[in-house]
């Protein structure tokens, strides 16, 4: 069973700047086609300042800072037992290409199923942009199959 | 910008359908998303971790949900929305991204909409549920 000390626990502010290339090949791995994603023009014709974030892409924050996963080894979590159970977003201002955002985890919650069987872990991310304007938040709850 | 159109209780979203899952589909999206848990890429890791062969990330059927709505309307407009994963994604399952509009309301000054989304694989198993807030102002 997971330690419920590690509810509260706040991770480290984890600088994530946002690259075109990376929005492309994104956009490219999920089969997007609207040129909003790939084209700068596109985007800008849009209304955008450069190509936008789309909407699940800020989770690479986590992972790329390999914040998420270096967290789970720390509370004892074996990544081939974990399973992806929620993911939600709610967005206050639009990420473009060329923004730094900082994104910043909590646990808020641990609880189990089951006898134990499955235990949920319930991060929260805020996303704030260079301004240090709250742009998104997003939920993540990891299953963990015991 | 798109012309605004009415949108109404009942309102069905166009739906996307995705080609079969495949193991390149997996390894792009790990790279593209950061994703990099070897479950995903590795039948090796994924059989010791007592799973038949490697599966889709959840995040990937997500991202497909993701361009059922800004299919259907500017990404600015949409203001929250969650999803739960109900069940794995398999090599060689054929998803369909499909969602409804249930319900038009007012909040924080604007008109509203909130939909129900899911992908389902080709045997009409719903893999992931949802739902989402839109601005219609």
């Amino acid at each position: 069973m997971i330690d419920k000390k590690w509810i509260g626990y706040t991770g480290p502010e984890v600088r994530f700047d946002i690259e075109r290339g990376r929005l492309k090949f994104f956009a490219q791995a999920i089969g997007e086609s609207n040129p909003i994603y790939l084209d700068q023009a596109a985007a800008q014709a849009a209304g955008y300042r450069d190509l936008p974030v789309p909407p699940t892409f800020l989770l690479a924050a986590d992972l790329d800072s390999n914040e998420l996963f270096s967290t789970l080894a720390k509370m004892g979590v074996p990544l081939g037992r974990i399973l992806h159970g929620e993911q939600g977003y709610t967005y206050y201002k639009p990420v473009c290409a060329g923004d730094s955002v900082t994104v910043r985890a909590t646990i808020s919650d641990i609880y189990d199923k089951k006898n134990g069987a499955l235990e949920f872990i319930v991060r929260d991310s805020t996303v704030t942009d260079a301004s240090g304007e709250l742009a998104a938040e997003f939920r993540s709850v990891i299953v963990v199959r015991n | 910008m798109p012309e605004q159109k009415a949108i109404n209780v009942g309102d069905v979203l166009p739906e996307v359908k995705l080609p079969p899952v495949n193991r390149t589909t997996l390894a792009l999206f790990a790279g593209a998303s950061g994703d990099h848990n070897p479950i995903h890429i590795d039948i090796d890791f994924a059989r010791k971790a007592g799973m038949p062969d490697v599966f889709a990330h959840g995040m990937l059927g997500m991202a497909w949900l993701g361009r059922l709505l800004t299919n259907w309307l500017p990404q600015s407009q949409l203001r929250q929305w969650s999803v739960r994963f109900l069940g794995i994604t398999n090599l060689g399952d054929r998803i369909t991204c499909s969602g409804r509009v249930v319900e038009v309301f007012e909040q924080d000054g604007e008109r509203r909409a909130k939909l129900e989304i899911q992908t389902a694989n080709q045997d009409g198993e719903v893999r992931i549920a949802g739902d989402a807030v839109v601005s219609l102002s």
